[in-house]
């Protein structure tokens, strides 16, 4: 493969091809940064990947009191899926028995779409006939009784269908250590872009896969990239990669993923092959499935 | 650009209806058009012209120089535009108003905002009784939009209101929020007997105890986030309803003679 060098790191000149998706926005408010923190990571757990979890889901940034609706503490939450119909069903479920039930909370939309999404117009009915709707200001809220108190929640939020996920940047260095350096600080870096979120544990996947599997299995693991079959199967790798990790992008646009990969890649440029990556890849089948295509050399900073 | 302007010369002898003279009724009108509009109630025959110096403008901002409390239905049907009027108006002010803002310097007769859909009316004086309430026969009187009384209103405020916010920063009169259906009532003042009676849903605040009927239960003292959005949404429109839901309120729920489903805010 086509290779550039940036300050000492190989960039394969390959693109990340990525799908559209559907996918909305929360702001998740409490009394205390800690709790609305809470509530938006247990409603963004076990949302690594649609395929086994039905959704991609993860906190966009923490929003300050000033700029929520309720002035309370809050953080944006984005939540995608294959279809309108599966993010609906995966926003009630995690709102209802994740931010529902955690202490003091409040959900209000985190974006503004054409078309909505049912999110206290479906939770309302908790309230088994003592909810309360409020409207005001064009917006209208429902307030269900619960053991603390009330949980506000908006009656619909937004959602887009211009979202695109499966962005990523694949980072190899020569150990584990290193790698997972370069890794971190491209995670930091894309947490600062506004839009995009990071599906996977503390935004990194370690099991990248492959389409296929000799069993019956749609995906299985990525043997080219593998360090220990290195030789054994047709590696993708070079004699001095050790260990490779993936960070795969989801965003409510297209722009906000290439801004997202672009940050990802300067903060790898920047930390150097010395104690971070020798080397960034990108994942793609090809690049007939996806409509989406990030060339890396278009992203360099 | 200038407001289309109506000086008032003299007190007129007659009620007037002066639901012509709203933005979308004058657009496209030339003076003399606009001179020739009958506002008559009686058999005796008044025009616009009759009665008032008309100086055009854009009619997207009518303006009403001089008021009395003669002038009837100021602002009806109104979805857009602004209308300010520099005095005192009639009864039915902003009847039906669907949108836009009708700014009354003075102050306002009886059902003020009677079956407003949507937009604001801002009363700089005080307001009569039955703010935004329904007419003889109609089922539901206010149904959306802002109502703002900086001074005190008088009885039944929010009858049989349905949605949308009533400000009243004094005092309210006797049965406030009667019959109401749903929607908001802020009183910063105080309030006559037995607000919230029959009130089936909706929220009363009060910014003093008041003479309740005993069909209302307390339910306790509760610092709401519903309150808090409530406070951010009516703090542009008033400063001092907004300063009355910071603080923790006591919520009784009631009235317990209809469904229940209602509530009383007043300080803890």
């Amino acid at each position: 493969m086509r290779q550039l060098k940036v300050k000492g790191i190989r960039i394969d000149d390959t693109f990340a091809e990525a799908f559209g998706m559907r996918a909305t926005a929360l702001i998740v408010t409490a009394d205390s940064a800690r709790w609305a923190r809470q509530a938006a990571l247990t409603m963004t757990g076990f949302a690594t990947s649609v395929i086994g979890c039905g959704a991609e889901a993860n906190i966009d940034r923490e929003v300050p009191a000033r700029e929520t609706p309720d002035g309370r503490p809050g953080v944006r939450v984005l939540l995608f899926s294959m279809s309108t119909a599966e993010l609906q069903k995966q926003l009630q479920n995690r709102v209802g028995q994740c931010v529902l039930t955690s202490p003091g909370s409040a959900c209000y939309a985190g974006l503004a779409g054409e078309e909505q999404l049912k999110l206290g117009n479906a939770l309302r009915f908790f309230g088994d006939g003592w909810q309360i709707s409020k409207r005001f200001g064009g917006k209208r809220y429902w307030r269900v009784p619960v053991m603390d108190g009330e949980f506000v929640c908006e009656a619909t939020t937004g959602l887009t269908k211009l979202a695109v996920g499966g962005g990523n940047l694949i980072i190899m260095g020569a150990s584990g250590a290193n790698t997972l350096r370069a890794a971190e600080a491209a995670v930091a870096a894309i947490n600062g872009v506004p839009d995009a979120i990071m599906p996977f544990p503390g935004g990194i996947a370690r099991s990248g896969s492959k389409v296929g599997s000799k069993y019956k299995a749609p995906a299985s693991t990525n043997d080219a990239y593998c360090p220990t079959l290195r030789g054994v199967v047709k590696s993708a790798l070079d004699p001095d990669i050790g260990s490779v990790l993936e960070i795969v992008i989801d965003g409510l646009t297209s722009e906000a993923v290439a801004a997202a990969m672009a940050a990802g890649l300067a903060a790898i440029i920047r930390l150097g092959p010395k104690r971070g990556a020798l080397r960034v890849g990108a994942g793609n089948y090809g690049g007939k499935l996806g409509p989406h295509h990030y060339h890396l050399k278009d992203l360099l900073p | 650009m200038k407001p289309l302007t109506l000086t008032l010369r003299e007190r007129p002898d007659q009620r007037l209806d002066c639901s012509p003279l709203v933005p979308f009724r004058l657009a496209g009108k030339s003076a003399a058009e606009i001179a020739r509009i009958e506002l008559q109630t009686t058999r005796v025959r008044v025009t616009v012209g009759d009665l008032f110096r008309v100086r055009m403008g854009a009619a997207s901002h009518v303006r009403l120089e001089g008021g009395s409390d003669r002038l009837d239905q100021i602002g009806q049907d109104m979805n857009g535009g602004e209308i300010t009027v520099e005095g005192d108006v009639g009864i039915q002010a902003g009847r039906m108003m669907a949108g836009g803002l009708l700014a009354i310097r003075g102050s306002a007769g009886r059902w003020a905002g009677s079956g407003m859909k949507g937009g604001t009316i801002e009363i700089a004086g005080s307001a009569g009784d039955r703010i935004g309430g329904p007419l003889a026969g109609e089922t539901a009187g206010m149904r959306g939009g802002v109502v703002i009384v900086r001074g005190s209103a008088g009885e039944r405020a929010g009858d049989k209101m349905r949605r949308g916010t009533v400000i009243v920063e004094r005092d309210a009169g006797p049965y406030a929020a009667s019959r109401m259906i749903a929607g908001t009532v802020i009183v910063c003042g105080k309030t006559g007997p037995l607000p919230g009676y029959l009130m089936n849903r909706g929220s009363l605040v009060l910014g003093r105890q008041a003479v309740l009927a005993p069909t209302f239960i307390d339910c306790g003292t509760y610092d709401l986030v519903a309150l808090r959005l409530l406070g951010a949404f009516v703090k542009v429109h008033s400063a001092r309803a907004a300063a009355l839901l910071r603080k923790p309120l006591r919520r009784l729920a009631g009235d317990m003679a209809v469904s229940g489903k209602g509530e009383i805010f007043t300080p803890g």
